[in-house]
């Protein structure tokens, strides 16, 4: 099974990245764009008939994708 | 694995046409050095060593010519680096290497990839790597995508070098649309080692084992070496993938082990050496070559990152961080050990055997089994055409341009804001210039300075090319190329020791583009020998044309020279009010392919004026003298711009002035491009003997002031700006048009 | 009196800081990530560099080394622990320093010698330097916005834990112009720029050395 983690910065947190692909998008014409968020994700593959994945994927993030100070994540169950 | 083709099939539709390899070489390798038809794992193995990435058969006539040896040169050409000796048992290491075509496709990886080969060849000797330079020429900054370029390649010597804690100590940026369809990328690397821990890319004893070691093998950058030896040109674009990719993390763990292994058990060893360009089969083929021994491989046992590769590939393939160990039988796991402390694999491959052959299995066959020579040594050097360009005589006939200034400042504020004479600190603060501690000069000096820990000593480094002019006149540009790295040196203080070179020039099945090589290298043999730096190491860049439009003939010079003591170094800015500013050679009306020229006709023109070597290499010698005898407050060095630019660069940063007497100069003058010229400060109780050393070879032109603004009494009018803001003008040049949204 | 220089895999100014404690007197030795022991040192040195590549986030992989359950034991302890550089970002990824090291504004590696401000010169590491001093050392690095929320930097102010700023311009976007901050303990110190690379007059800097005196004179009077 396959789980895709991403992270990104809090809302809180500026994100210099975002801001300029902001800009670069507005000179492209599209003025209608209004934010930009720039994150990581981690595709996970899990062995076959793995139990709890979830717990596992919260593990993983909270002890090593994700730095709290300044990230957040969340998570989608790819499937197969 | 099943041969893609059969051997007749491979003489019959002639698949290897396709790899840069000619029907003629073809021919010669079946019936005069095989007595059969190669199959195609060994046809493709010959297209990689026979291009001229790798056996340099066109140029290696016109390389001949390069002297290559003097007293204290340990190492010339023909390993992975040259070694010069700098006294007290220790060596200095280094060599320079193009990326011109990997660059022009990814700039990042690129560039990236440049620096981690550069790097490899260094540690491969022994060495541990102490410096980076680079040369980087680019299109112009007014169009967009050049400008996304110039910051991605950037970000690539950067990231990689940084990565792997080599400080980048110097280099050069300059901007010309003829590279603009074919950036050059050149990156230099500089070692240290004490002489005894020399190792050599070489393989033999019976029994020996063949040891890869580093990243895995996938299907990357495979054909890079014939890739880099052709044209680029839009139809060919979906050809342009052979981009390899860079993991300095792993570069440096490899630098680490490598390094280790060298110098405590050098025992252990018989020769190491990087697989750059053609991977594996270059690298173990010139190994077995050298120690004259032949060679078996088992192609199952090298490490793969993909599945179902074919011999053809793994042994082609230019995936990064991997070096070729042959290391003496029954030590095998000694070396494994040294390896796993740093995480990485070494795996035996093969075996050196009795004989001359070269011999390949892969999924229990026998898939290549020739004569290593074969590969290296018999490889048929080519002839090439050549004319002399029909421009260079259509510029001996006309008149001169001669270029009208009125107003001195004006041009001087609008030629420190052109981009190849501006402030590139933007770029070179994205370098870690301080790791390891030794920098005594970092980037935006004529030359970057290091001291070598435990001793009084420095060394001094620097890369210089300049195409315009060698565009203009190959063979005196070609002096210019390293007279002007000379003078780089010995304006820090040092002494010319030796260079590197990287030739960038355009097709050389065009005679005239032949022609540029074989004059270019001719003027700077001849300037070689002048100043007794021989050539230690290098290589050749052929093809740099985008659509059949060449660029400029390029050729890079590195020098690097020695300090004895660094308490006589000399900074480029001036230091005391009151000490004599002294200009040091002749001035006269050289604009041919001056900045000023460029910056007023759009264009570069006419034809240059030869200059004396031996006068010069004779001034540099006095005025180095004078140096280390501690008459010499500061040194600057002058190139684009002439002398106007480098004093204003020599006030940059400083709270002094100049107040010159220019009296017979008229104040275009002041901007010519006349070789082999310096500006000098000398304490004013240093004058006698200061004037006693150089003669009339210096001249005193005026006085450094406490107030920071630039004087100059002109025949034809004055020069009076303000530093701070010819300062500002030179700092926001680049910032400012890299910022621009159009 | 051994100082330990942890060595990680990346790591690159660990000669650097090495040369630093030696030239300068003390006795540095160096210590493999993978050690399980840091018994008979009194104090660490966690170096710069791009430890396991900064893959991930710069010193997010270090902090799970062998070697970092030591260094936390020490640093609880009360003994002297500094990190420069990526140092610091493998200390504030560890726990043992507040905040976190975010990619500087400009988005660009940058390497050049900045003015700071000793802000707080009561700590292990800078009772050598005067009070509220300027000092100008280099700095190299692509990550060393420090950030923190609100309340962090209100405690991190209140507590003088504080201690240097960049007090010229400020390189890469750090919150409060922070460029170094102790724990509330004040024995562990993290700091972006590179006092080892200012020891040598021959470099043209000694503003770093009396961050290794004082940290020699806190061992001294441990002793």
């Amino acid at each position: 099974m396959k789980v895709r983690i991403f992270v990104t910065y809090k809302q809180s947190v500026f994100d210099p990245q975002g801001e300029t692909i902001k800009d670069a998008i507005h000179t492209l014409g599209h003025e209608e764009v209004e934010a930009v968020t720039v994150g990581k994700f981690f595709d996970v593959t899990f062995a076959d008939g793995a139990s709890d994945v979830e717990t596992s994927v919260k593990q993983i993030a909270d002890q090593l994708l994700v730095n709290f100070n300044m990230e957040t994540y969340d998570y989608q169950v790819m499937g197969d | 694995m099943k041969q893609a083709m059969t051997p007749e099939e491979i003489k019959a539709q002639k698949p290897y046409l396709d790899w840069s390899l000619s029907e003629r070489e073809y021919n010669y390798i079946a019936d005069t050095l095989l007595h059969r038809l190669p199959n195609y794992t060994e046809t493709g193995l010959y297209s990689a060593m026979w291009s001229e990435h790798c056996s340099y058969k066109k140029s290696k006539p016109v390389l001949r010519l390069f002297p290559n040896k003097n007293a204290r040169v340990l190492q010339g050409p023909g390993e992975g680096a040259g070694v010069v000796d700098i006294d007290d048992g220790q060596a200095v290491v280094f060599k320079a290497e193009s990326h011109n075509h990997p660059s022009t496709v990814e700039p990042y990886q690129g560039a990236a990839t440049g620096v981690g080969g550069i790097l490899r060849d260094i540690f491969s000797m022994g060495a541990r790597p102490i410096a980076s330079l680079d040369s980087l020429h680019f299109g112009e900054l007014s169009d967009p995508k050049m400008r996304m370029k110039v910051q991605n390649t950037v970000k690539g010597i950067g990231d990689y070098g940084n990565c792997m804690g080599i400080p980048t100590v110097a280099g050069e940026t300059t901007f010309d649309p003829c590279y603009s369809g074919n950036l050059l990328v050149n990156a230099m690397s500089v070692g240290l080692m004490d002489q005894d821990q020399l190792q050599k890319g070489v393989a033999n004893g019976v029994g020996n084992a063949v040891m890869y070691v580093g990243a895995k093998t996938g299907r990357d950058g495979i054909h890079g070496a014939t890739f880099a030896s052709a044209d680029f040109s839009d139809e060919h674009a979906t050809q342009r993938s052979a981009v390899q990719v860079g993991d300095p993390f792993m570069e440096k763990l490899l630098m680490e082990a490598c390094l280790k292994l060298i110098q405590e058990h050098p025992d252990w060893l018989v020769g190491i050496q990087d697989m750059g360009a053609a991977g594996i089969v270059s690298s173990s083929a010139e190994m077995a070559t050298e120690g004259g021994a032949g060679m078996e491989l088992n192609l199952d046992l090298v490490p793969q990152r993909e599945p179902n590769m074919s011999a053809y590939e793994i042994m082609l393939s230019e995936s990064q961080e991997r070096m070729l160990l042959c290391v003496v039988k029954g030590h095998e796991a000694d070396v494994q050990k040294i390896f796993e402390d740093f995480d990485l694999a070494a795996v035996v491959i093969g075996r050196i055997t009795d004989g001359h052959d070269y011999v390949l299995h892969h999924d229990g066959q026998v898939v290549c089994n020739i004569p290593v020579t074969t590969l290296t040594e018999d490889v048929l050097e080519e002839e090439s055409e050549e004319r002399e360009p029909a421009r260079l005589a259509a510029a001996r006939q006309a008149a001169a341009w001669l270029p009208e200034i009125t107003d001195a400042g004006a041009t001087l504020r609008q030629l420190l804001a052109q981009s190849t004479v501006a402030d590139k600190s933007i770029f070179f603060e994205q370098y870690d210039s301080m790791v390891q501690t030794a920098t005594v000069v970092g980037p935006g000096s004529d030359a970057g300075v290091l001291r070598v820990r435990g001793t009084k000593k420095g060394l001094a480094m620097t890369t210089d090319g300049n195409g315009r002019f060698v565009y203009l006149d190959p063979e005196i540009g070609g002096k210019l190329a390293v007279a002007e790295a000379a003078a780089n040196i010995v304006a820090s203080g040092a002494q010319p020791l030796a260079i590197t070179d990287c030739l960038n020039y355009g097709d050389p099945t065009d005679p005239e583009i032949f022609w540029e090589l074989h004059h270019s290298v001719l003027g700077m043999a001849a300037a070689c020998r002048a100043f007794d730096t021989p050539v230690i190491s290098g290589n050749v860049s052929l093809y740099n044309e985008n659509n059949g439009q060449a660029i400029h003939p390029t050729p890079m010079i590195g020098m690097v020279g020695l300090i004895r003591d660094l308490a006589h170094v000399i900074p480029m800015a001036a230091q005391h009010a009151g000490d004599l500013v002294y200009l040091i050679g002749h001035t006269g009306n050289d604009f041919a392919g001056s900045e000023l020229q460029k910056m007023l006709t759009g264009e570069i023109s006419g034809a240059l004026n030869d200059f004396d070597l031996a006068a010069t290499a004779a001034t540099q010698r006095q005025l180095l003298a004078a140096m280390e005898a501690g008459h010499v407050a500061s040194a600057h060095d002058l190139a684009e711009g002439g002398l106007g630019v480098a004093l204003a660069e020599a006030l940059f940063k400083t709270d002094l002035g100049f107040k010159l007497g220019l009296k017979d100069m008229p104040a275009a003058q002041l901007f010519a491009e006349s070789p082999a010229r310096f500006i000098v400060t000398v304490p004013a109780s240093h004058q006698m003997a200061f004037e006693a050393a150089l003669g009339t070879a210096a001249r005193q032109i005026g006085e450094v002031t406490a107030s920071h603004w630039l004087q100059a009494t002109l025949k034809d009018g004055q020069l009076n700006e303000n530093v701070a803001t010819l300062q500002t003008t030179w700092e926001e040049a680049i910032p400012c048009q890299l910022k621009s949204k159009a | 009196m051994k100082i330990a220089v942890i060595v990680f895999p990346g790591s690159n100014c660990d000669r650097d800081l090495f040369n630093a404690v030696n030239d300068l007197g003390g006795v540095a030795e160096f210590v493999s990530h993978r050690a399980t022991s840091l018994a008979g040192y009194s104090a660490v040195l966690i170096p710069g560099g791009f430890s396991y590549g900064d893959y991930l986030r710069a010193g997010a992989i270090a902090r799970f080394a062998p070697v970092m359950t030591e260094v936390i034991r020490l640093a609880k302890a009360g003994y002297p622990v500094f990190g420069t550089c990526n140092g610091f970002q493998i200390l504030t990824e560890a726990g043992l320093l507040p905040g976190a090291l975010k990619q500087n504004l400009s988005q660009r590696f940058v390497c050049k010698t900045v003015a700071l401000e000793v802000t707080n010169n009561r700590t292990p590491f800078t009772s050598h330097y005067q009070a509220h001093q300027r000092i100008d050392l280099p700095i190299a690095h692509a990550d060393g916005c420090f950030f923190a929320d609100q309340e962090t930097l209100d405690r991190l102010e209140d507590n003088g834990q504080v201690a240097f700023r960049y007090a010229g311009e400020n390189p890469n976007g750090s919150l409060n112009n922070i460029a170094g901050v102790t724990n509330a303990a004040g024995n562990v110190l993290g700091m972006m720029p590179h006092p080892e690379r200012a020891v040598a007059a021959v470099l043209g800097n000694t503003n770093g050395q009396p961050l290794f005196e004082s940290l020699f004179a806190t061992l001294q009077e441990a002793h």
